[in-house]
C-alpha cells in the first residue's frame, strides 16, 4: 500500500503553483507557512541553486486541459530495474525515491518510467522526481493547489 | 529448500528480491569469482573518468546480503554444476548443494585471437578490476590509448579515457560507431559530437598486431596503419560466459536456452541475465539482450518461479539510455530496418542538434532512437511494450512535448489513475 497523488484534469487550471510549492518544499530554503509571494522573492534571491520540480506539468497549446502529473510509485516500478547506480528505489514505506547524491544522470530511468514522471533535475546532473514530500506530512502540491485539482490516495 | 545464484549482479539482485518477497526464511547462496558485493558493471566507465569513486559503484547497501539473508561465496569460481547430483563445483574444490539453482554468471569480453594480446597494458573493460587496472597504467604514466571497438563499453572507456587527458583513438570494424543503438544518420551526429570532444575513429579496420616489448606500444591495423600507443583496450562486445556449461546435458545455443519463466532444460535450474537467450518480443525470437533492465527483469522472474510462485516475462526487447559528455540518446527496439513494411518517422532539429526517429508497424512503434530530446522517452518504450496502437498520434512522437494529452481523455486517466499499477 502505498499513497499516490491523482490529478483532476477537469478542475486544473494550469496555474503551476504545484511547481513552485514543489520547488520551495524541496529547497534548502524552508520555513513553515510560506505565502506564494514570498517564494517569488525566494526564487530570485536563490535562482542559481533552483531546483527542478518534481511535478510535471502537461500543457498543450490549442487546448484547456492541463494537469499536474508525478511520479506513480509504481507497485512493479520499472525505473528501479532500470537504474544502474542503485540510486532509484523503493523505501519501506512504498515510495520510490532517487538517491541524487547516487545519481549518475544515465537516464535509465526515463527510458523505462512508463508515465515519463522522472525529470531531469538541477543542471541535469540527477533525476528529480516525487518522493511525495512524507516529511512534511502532506504532499506540498496537494497541500497548496488553489482549486483542489491534486489528491492523495492510499492504494 | 536450497536456493543457489551463480553469479552476483544486477540478475542475482532480482532474483534474490523476488524471492525474498515470497519465501523470507529458505537460506539462498551467492557465489562470484569477484570479490566485491553486488556493484554496477556500467559505473566502471564512470569511476575510471573519476566521477564516482569506490564507494558509489554498489547498487545495494552494505547491509543487503544480511537483510536478505544471504549467504555470499565471493572470490570463488564455479567451475562446473553436476545436474545429477544438484551441486556447484567452485575452484577451491568445495561442492554447492542446491535445491535451485540461478545461472547468472553475465557476459565475458569477446576478444578474437590477436597477436600481442598478452603483452602488459592490453586490457579488456567489463570488470572492476579492469578499470582499477588501467587506473595504474593511467598513473603510470600512460598517455595514448587505442579503444577496439566503437560499441557502448568502447566509447564510454573512450570518453573516461579523454577526461583522464589521454589521446584517444577508437578502432571500428563496421562503417559506424554504436552499430548497435543508432542506424548510420545517427550514428554521424554522435560520432561528430566525440570527435569535437578529441576521439579519434578509425572505421572500416580492425587490429592486426599488437606490438611491444614486454608492453604494448604500437597497434597495427589492418588497413596498414600503424599508431602508437601506450594503452590497448578490448571493447568489441560480450558473449555469454557459460564455457563452464558447455558439454553438459544444459541446452545452449548463443546463451542458456531460457522459456518464459526462465526455466532452462533442466529442472530447478533457471538462467537470467547477459549469460541467457530468452525471448525478444520485437524481434520474436529467442535471442541474448545484454542489457540491465532485462537482466533485473529476466532474475526477478527466475526469483519467483523459484520460489514457486508462477511469473513470466515475454516483453524483453533491447533498450539503452547512454550519454557521452553532452550527448544523451535513448534508443530501444529496432533501430535498423529489418522490412519492407516498416514506416520511418524522422525529425532532426539541427540547430538544438536534437534527433529522433522512430519505426512503426502495422500502426505500432517497433524502434526508436533519440539524440539530445529524450525527456519522457519512456513513454515511447513502454508503447513498444503494450503494442499500443499510435496511428491517430504518429507525428506527435517526434515533438519534444508529447505527453498523455495527446492521448484520448479515457485512455490518459485510465494510464494515470489505474496505471499506478504500471
Amino acid at each position: 500500500m502505498a499513497k499516490k497523488i491523482f490529478p483532476k484534469e477537469d478542475v486544473c487550471v494550469g496555474c503551476h503553483l504545484c511547481e513552485v510549492y514543489c520547488v520551495y518544499a524541496h529547497s534548502k530554503y524552508k520555513k513553515p507557512n510560506i505565502k506564494a509571494h514570498e517564494l517569488v522573492k525566494l526564487y530570485i534571491k536563490h535562482k542559481d541553486s533552483k531546483p527542478t520540480p518534481k511535478i510535471l506539468i502537461e500543457e498543450k497549446s490549442g487546448t484547456w486541459t492541463t494537469f499536474a502529473l508525478q511520479c506513480r510509485h509504481c507497485d512493479d516500478a520499472p525505473c528501479t530495474k532500470a537504474c544502474i547506480t542503485g540510486a532509484m528505489k523503493r523505501l519501506e514505506d512504498g515510495r520510490i525515491i532517487c538517491d541524487e547524491e547516487k545519481c549518475v544522470g544515465c537516464w535509465s530511468c526515463i527510458m523505462a518510467c512508463p508515465h515519463g514522471a522522472v525529470r531531469r533535475g538541477e543542471n541535469k546532473k540527477a533525476a528529480s522526481k516525487c518522493d511525495l514530500c512524507l516529511e512534511l506530512g502532506e504532499p506540498a502540491c496537494v497541500k497548496n493547489c488553489p482549486n483542489e485539482a491534486l489528491e492523495v490516495k492510499e492504494v | 529448500m536450497k536456493y543457489v545464484i551463480i553469479g552476483n549482479s544486477v540478475a542475482a539482485c532480482g532474483c534474490i528480491e523476488a524471492i525474498r518477497k515470497v519465501d523470507t526464511q529458505n537460506p539462498i547462496v551467492v557465489i562470484s569469482d569477484e570479490k566485491y558485493r553486488v556493484y554496477s558493471r556500467p559505473l566502471i566507465s564512470y569511476y575510471l573518468g573519476g566521477k564516482v569513486d569506490e564507494s558509489k559503484m554498489y547498487i545495494r547497501d552494505e547491509d543487503y546480503y544480511e537483510k536478505n539473508k544471504v549467504e555470499t561465496k565471493l572470490g570463488k569460481k564455479a567451475v562446473a554444476v553436476d545436474f545429477k547430483s544438484r551441486e556447484v563445483i567452485l575452484d577451491d574444490g568445495e561442492k554447492v548443494k542446491y535445491d535451485k539453482l540461478l545461472i547468472a554468471t553475465g557476459g565475458k569480453p569477446f576478444v578474437p585471437p590477436t597477436k600481442g594480446f598478452e603483452l602488459k597494458n592490453v586490457f579488456t573493460f567489463i570488470k572492476f578490476d579492469d578499470v582499477k587496472a588501467i587506473d595504474e597504467a593511467i598513473k603510470s604514466g600512460a598517455k595514448k590509448a587505442v579503444v577496439i571497438g566503437a560499441g557502448l563499453s568502447g566509447l564510454k572507456a573512450a570518453e573516461a579515457l579523454i577526461k583522464r587527458n589521454l589521446d584517444v583513438t577508437v578502432v571500428e570494424l563496421a562503417n559506424r560507431i554504436l552499430g548497435s543503438i543508432l542506424d548510420l544518420e545517427a550514428s554521424r551526429i554522435v560520432q561528430s559530437e566525440l570527435e569535437k570532444h578529441g576521439i579519434v575513429f578509425k572505421l572500416e579496420t580492425s587490429v592486426d598486431e599488437i606490438i611491444g616489448d614486454g608492453k604494448v606500444e604500437k597497434v597495427k591495423l589492418k588497413n596498414g596503419e600503424v599508431l602508437d600507443c601506450d594503452i590497448v583496450v578490448f571493447a568489441i562486445g560480450v558473449v555469454p560466459n557459460i564455457d563452464f556449461l558447455k558439454g553438459t546435458e544444459l541446452k545452449i545455443n548463443r546463451g542458456i536456452v531460457v522459456n518464459n519463466k526462465m526455466e532452462t532444460n533442466i529442472q530447478d535450474v533457471y538462467a537470467a541475465g547477459d549469460c541467457a537467450e530468452g525471448y525478444d518480443f520485437v524481434f520474436e525470437q529467442q535471442r541474448v539482450i545484454p542489457i540491465w533492465p532485462n537482466a533485473y527483469n529476466q532474475g526477478e522472474t527466475a526469483g519467483y518461479n523459484m520460489a514457486g510462485v508462477e511469473r513470466t516475462f515475454d516483453r524483453g526487447f533491447p533498450m539503452n539510455s547512454i550519454g557521452f559528455f553532452d550527448v544523451h540518446m535513448i534508443t530501444a527496439g529496432i533501430v535498423v530496418p529489418n522490412s519492407d513494411d516498416i514506416e520511418v518517422l524522422v525529425k532532426h532539429d539541427k540547430e538544438k542538434n536534437a534527433y529522433r526517429k522512430i519505426y512503426l508497424k502495422n500502426g505500432r512503434v517497433v524502434g526508436f532512437m533519440f539524440i539530445n530530446s529524450i525527456d519522457r522517452a519512456g513513454m515511447i518504450t513502454n508503447m513498444i511494450k503494450e503494442g499500443f496502437n499510435v496511428e491517430s498520434i504518429k507525428h506527435r512522437l517526434l515533438d519534444e512535448d508529447f505527453g498523455y494529452l495527446d492521448l484520448p481523455k479515457e485512455i490518459r486517466q485510465e494510464k494515470i489513475l489505474g496505471g499506478a499499477k504500471a
